[in-house]
C-alpha cells in the first residue's frame, strides 16, 4: 500500500513537473518545426548605453549588420581602433583588449578580442526571456 | 528618276535598315550584357563575388530596390558605357587564361582588382552611387547619428562615397588599408 501512495505522489509529482518544463524552444514537440518567431528589428544608432556593472561589455548602440569580422578584416576597428578612433568619434577600444591570456601585453588587438561581437551586441526590440530583478550598483551611475 | 537615282536610293534605304538592324543589334548586345545575369555566367563570378554580394542591402532591402552588378559597375552615361565595355576586352583577356578561375586565385588577385575599381570610381567621383544616391536629396534626419557626421564633415572635406563605403558590396581582402594608403584611395 505505502509503494502505492509513493508511486501515485511520484507519477502526479512527475505530470505537474512535465507542465512546468518549457526550455527556451517553448512546448513544441521536437518533431516538428515550431513556427518563427517575430523577427527583431535592430535599434538605429543611438548615444551611449549606460553600463550596469564594473567590468560589463558596454552595449553597442548602433547598427552593425553587413559589418565584415573575419580573418581579413575587422570593420569595428576601423572606428573603434586607436588609429581611426579620433576621426570617427568613437570610444577607443579597451587597453584590456590588448592582453592575451597569459597577461602579456600584445602590440595589437589580442586574438581573444578580435571578434568583438562574442561580447558586445547591438540591440533589437526584444523581450527578456527570462525575467530579472538585476539592477545597477550606484558607483556606477552617471 | 534616272537608272543611277534608282540605285542611290534604293542603297539609301536598304542602308537606312541595315544601320538599324546593327544600330539595335549592338545595343541590344550591349545590354544583353549589361546584366546580373550575364556577370554570373562565368564561375569566376557566380562563385566568389555573388554569393558575399546576395547578404547585402543592395541585393535584398526593405524597398525592394535592387544595385545590380553593373549599376556599380558599369557607366550610365552612353559613351562611358562604351569606353568601359571596350576595357572589358583586359577581362576577357584574363577569363581566357584563367587569372582568376579558382577561388585561391581569386583571393589572390583580389587586391588589385579592388584597388583599380576603387580608383575607377574615385575618379569620377563615385559617380555610379551617386546615379541612386544623391547628397541632395538624403534626409539627414533619418540618417543615423554616426551617418550624419560623416557626411556632413566627410562630404564638405571634398570625400566621395567610396572614399568611406569600401567593401560595401563584397569582402575586403587582407591588406587592404594599407594598400589604398599607399595608392592614396
Ligand atoms: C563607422 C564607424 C563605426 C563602426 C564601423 C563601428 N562603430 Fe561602434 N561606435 C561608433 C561610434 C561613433 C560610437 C559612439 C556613439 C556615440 O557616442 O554617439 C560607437 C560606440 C560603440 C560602443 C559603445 C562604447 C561605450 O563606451 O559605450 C560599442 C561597444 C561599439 N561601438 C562596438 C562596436 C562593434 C563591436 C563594432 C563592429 C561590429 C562597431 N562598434 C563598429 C562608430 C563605429
Ligand atoms: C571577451 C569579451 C570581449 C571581446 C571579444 C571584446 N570586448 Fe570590448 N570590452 C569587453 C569588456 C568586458 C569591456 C569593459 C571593461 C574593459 O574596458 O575591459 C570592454 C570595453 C570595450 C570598449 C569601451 C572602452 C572604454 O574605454 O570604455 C570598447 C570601445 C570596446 N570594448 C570595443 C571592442 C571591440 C572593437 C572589440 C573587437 C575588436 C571588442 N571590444 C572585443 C569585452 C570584450
Ligand atoms: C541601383 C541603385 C543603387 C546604386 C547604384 C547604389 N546603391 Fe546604395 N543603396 C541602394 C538601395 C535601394 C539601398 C537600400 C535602401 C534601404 O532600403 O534602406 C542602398 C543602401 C546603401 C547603403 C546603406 C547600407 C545600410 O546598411 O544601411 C549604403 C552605405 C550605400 N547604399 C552605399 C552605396 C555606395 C557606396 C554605392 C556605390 C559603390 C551605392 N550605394 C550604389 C541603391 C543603390
Ligand atoms: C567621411 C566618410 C563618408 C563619406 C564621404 C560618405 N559616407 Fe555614407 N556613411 C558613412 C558612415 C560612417 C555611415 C554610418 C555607418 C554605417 O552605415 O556603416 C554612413 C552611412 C551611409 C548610409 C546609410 C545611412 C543610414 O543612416 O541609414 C548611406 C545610404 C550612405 N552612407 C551613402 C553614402 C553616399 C551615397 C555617399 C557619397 C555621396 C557617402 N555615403 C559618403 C561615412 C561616409
Ligand atoms: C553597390 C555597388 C556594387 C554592386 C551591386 C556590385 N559591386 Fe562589385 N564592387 C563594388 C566595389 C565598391 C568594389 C571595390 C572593392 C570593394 O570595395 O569591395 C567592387 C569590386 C568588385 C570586384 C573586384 C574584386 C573585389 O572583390 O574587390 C569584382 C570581380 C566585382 N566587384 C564583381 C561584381 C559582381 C559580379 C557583382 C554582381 C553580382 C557586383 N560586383 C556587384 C561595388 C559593387
Amino acid at each position: 500500500m505505502k509503494k502505492i501512495i509513493l508511486l501515485v505522489v511520484l507519477l502526479a509529482a512527475v505530470a505537474l513537473n512535465a507542465e512546468e518544463l518549457k526550455s527556451l524552444r517553448g512546448e513544441h514537440p521536437l518533431d516538428s518545426v515550431p513556427p518563427p518567431p517575430e523577427k527583431k528589428i535592430w535599434a538605429k544608432d543611438g548615444e551611449t548605453i549606460p553600463r550596469n556593472y564594473v567590468q560589463q561589455p558596454p552595449l553597442i548602440p548602433h547598427k552593425i549588420t553587413g559589418y565584415q569580422i573575419n580573418l581579413k578584416y575587422n570593420k569595428c576597428l576601423s572606428c573603434h581602433g586607436w588609429k581611426h578612433y579620433k576621426e570617427s568619434g568613437a570610444t577607443k577600444i579597451s587597453l584590456t583588449h590588448f592582453k592575451d591570456r597569459e597577461g602579456n601585453e600584445l602590440s595589437d588587438v589580442s586574438p581573444r578580442r578580435y571578434f568583438c561581437t562574442q561580447c558586445h551586441v547591438p540591440q533589437a526590440n526584444a523581450k527578456p526571456l527570462v525575467e530579472n530583478t538585476f539592477k545597477p550598483v550606484d558607483s556606477i551611475k552617471e | 528618276m534616272t537608272f543611277r537615282g534608282k540605285i542611290l536610293s534604293g542603297t539609301l534605304i536598304i542602308g537606312f535598315f541595315l544601320g538599324i538592324l546593327f544600330w539595335g543589334g549592338f545595343n541590344w548586345t550591349l545590354e544583353l550584357t549589361n546584366t546580373l545575369t550575364f556577370c554570373i555566367s562565368c564561375h569566376e563570378m557566380r562563385d566568389n563575388v555573388y554569393p558575399e554580394y546576395q547578404n547585402t542591402i543592395h541585393y535584398s532591402n526593405r524597398t525592394g530596390v535592387r544595385a545590380e552588378c553593373p549599376d556599380c559597375h558599369v557607366p550610365k552615361e552612353w559613351i562611358y558605357k562604351i569606353k568601359r565595355k571596350i576595357e572589358a576586352s583586359r577581362e576577357l583577356y584574363h577569363k581566357l587564361v584563367g587569372t582568376v578561375d579558382t577561388p585561391e586565385k581569386f583571393e589572390a588577385y583580389r587586391l588589385t582588382m579592388a584597388l583599380s575599381e576603387w580608383k575607377r570610381m574615385k575618379s569620377v567621383d563615385s559617380r555610379e552611387c551617386r546615379n541612386c544616391h544623391d547628397y541632395e536629396s538624403m534626409d539627414f534626419v533619418e540618417q543615423g547619428r554616426r551617418a550624419v557626421k560623416a557626411h556632413s564633415k566627410g562630404l564638405e572635406e571634398g570625400k566621395t562615397c567610396i572614399d568611406c563605403h569600401k567593401g560595401i558590396a563584397h569582402q575586403l581582402p587582407a591588406g587592404w588599408e594599407e594598400a589604398a594608403a599607399k595608392a592614396g584611395l
